[in-house]
């Protein structure tokens, strides 16, 4: 079996003296999507925070293509080139434009030439359909727009892995479809994702696997159908029995 | 549940649904309200007008009548003398020029470099940042007027091989050093409001600390404190006169050498006109650019 490009083994991460993360053990093979779903609180974006050093984790070990990435030694710049993260605000840079939002790593950490960097920003933003864009502003973008503009700029940097999270919370209705079917055309492209999300449905068309995450623990990890539609533990029930009843499901 | 809208709904946000315009005409209802508006309009002008005549008209008659008007003008107010004077006091407002630009690009530059040491975190830092803590702590708190003394004549004093006696120097480095001190805290408050997840999608991109700073947060942060840096380089041009204390020959020291030739006061009138030649129309413009920035930012607010 080849090696995995993300591989969790009991991760555990607290602050202060409330444990968030607690005994996480995952495996994320080559071009599959993994979805973290679980209430607001349960660790999910603290686990993708912590897969991307921007949190410290507390034990366990994280290791991205097998190289361990919680080892004290490792440069969490250099592991960071390698991963994608959008977040649930956006965080798109306000005071350049969409391009040069998207050029910014290309060029400042992959030492691409501007040309280059701008020529392979201007041919993802035409395949995800907002060439128009490119000379715009971020906030003369609907919301929607500005969500996919930075899942193209995290894409700009060739991600062994992509990290999602909760992208679609902050939109209407309307908006979560398109930033949905984005992410779908990066699931065709075979783009290993991993995301956190309130959206079940969206779950369900685009995860290979679905890891139920409570109070900081995976309580059951397995195919999407298995776990939306036979959940074996009480507390997923329950879950998604509360999920259906807020319309998401 | 839809999933699969998606693709084709992007861009209605960019073409209105529905045309406007063509054969509309205002109805009736609304003709009626615009002239209720414009009557209402016309009448606020009205009394806006009436009441500044009153209150102007009111304070100006006070100060003319008042028993002591007509000499105060001959101090105060002796035009002729006070444009014979002009020359001179201009001359000496190129000093006060020459100073604030050499100390403005100086203070730029320090007061940058104490608020990126003081928004550091790097370990390797860590004196420089209690350096400049306490620095900008004594700097901020003393008057600059006891400053511009302290160098002024202190510096001379040690008798320091090398080191400059000449006030025009001396008066510039206290002005530096003092508002290097304001300016740092101003730039360091603008570092401070770049909101962390700013910081958090720059590193997740794999952009350096450096590189964070000079992208991201810097751009962004005196973008945003523009106006107050426009306000200190206002108070900057005025506080040069200060430095007159020390002898150089300013705006201020000329008009002071020409009144005490002549015992009146009209000098110091053609100086102050001076100043709010160039600080009024600056402060307009720090207003119009302070204007522009919350606009910015709502708009930011609203995405």
């Amino acid at each position: 079996m080849s090696i995995p490009v993300l591989a969790l083994e009991k991760v555990r991460k607290a602050f202060g003296s409330e444990v968030v993360l607690e005994d996480i053990s995952i495996t994320v093979p080559d071009h599959t999507a993994t979805v973290f779903i679980g209430a607001s609180g349960s660790g999910k974006s603290t686990l993708l925070r912590c897969i991307n050093l921007l949190e410290q984790i507390d034990d366990g070990v994280i290791r991205l293509d097998g190289q361990d990435i919680s080892d004290v030694s490792v440069d969490p710049d250099e592991i960071r080139r390698k991963l994608g993260m959008v977040f649930q605000s956006f965080n798109l840079f306000p005071h350049v434009s969409v391009v040069e939002n998207i050029i910014l790593a290309p060029m400042r950490v992959h030492g691409k030439s501007r040309d280059e960097a701008i020529v392979e920003a201007l041919e993802l933003l035409t395949r995800f359909g907002l060439r128009e864009k490119a000379e715009q502003y971020p906030d003369r973008l609907s919301g929607g727009q500005q969500q996919r503009v930075a899942i193209i700029r995290s894409l700009a940097v060739k991600p062994r892995l992509l990290l999602l999270d909760e992208i679609t919370s902050a939109l209407d209705p309307v908006l979560v479809n398109e930033v949905l079917s984005t992410v779908r055309d990066l699931k065709e492209y075979g783009m290993t994702m991993l995301l956190a999300t309130h959206e079940m449905g969206f779950a369900k068309q685009v995860a290979d696997e679905v890891c139920f995450l409570e109070h900081g623990r995976i309580l059951e990890w397995g195919k999407p159908e298995e776990i939306l539609e036979n959940p074996k533990k009480a507390q997923t029930k329950e879950f998604l029995k509360r999920v259906h009843e807020a319309g998401r499901l | 549940m839809n999933q699969e809208v998606g693709r084709g709904s992007e861009n209605s946000s960019d073409s209105a649904p529905y045309s406007f315009g063509g054969a509309w005409q205002p109805s009736a209802i609304e003709i009626e309200r615009r002239i209720a508006r414009k009557a209402r309009s016309r009448k606020n002008a009205l009394v806006a007008a009436a009441s500044s005549i009153l209150v102007l008209g009111t304070l100006l008659s006070i100060i003319i009548t008042s028993p002591g008007w007509k000499t105060l003008s001959e101090t105060f107010f002796k035009w002729a003398y006070g444009f014979e004077v002009l020359p001179k006091i201009i001359l000496g407002f190129g000093a006060n020029l020459f100073l604030t630009v050499i100390a403005a690009t100086s203070v730029a530059f320090f007061g940058l470099i104490l608020a990126l040491v003081r928004t550091s975190r790097s370990p390797a830092i860590t004196p420089f940042r209690l350096l400049a803590m306490v620095y900008v702590d004594v700097f901020r708190g003393i008057p600059m007027l006891l400053i511009i003394l302290l160098v002024g004549f202190g510096v001379p004093a040690l008798r320091l091989q090398g080191v400059t006696n000449n006030v025009f120097i001396l008066g510039i480095m206290a002005v530096i050093i003092t508002y290097s001190a304001y300016v740092a805290e101003v730039i360091r408050s603008g570092i401070l409001t770049v909101h962390p997840s700013q910081r958090a999608a720059a590193r997740s991109l794999g952009l350096s600390n450096m590189q964070t700073l000079r992208y991201v947060v810097l751009p962004q942060a005196l973008r945003r404190v523009t106006p107050p840096l426009l306000n200190d380089l206002v108070s900057l041009i005025k506080d040069t006169g200060l430095v007159s204390i020390l002898g150089v020959t300013d705006a201020i020291r000329a008009a002071q050498i020409e009144s005490s030739r002549s015992f009146n006061y009209t000098p110091y009138v053609m100086a102050a006109g001076i100043f709010l030649l160039v600080t009024i129309p600056l402060t307009r413009y720090t207003d119009r650019t302070l204007r522009k920035s919350i606009e910015r930012q709502n708009a930011q607010g609203l995405a």
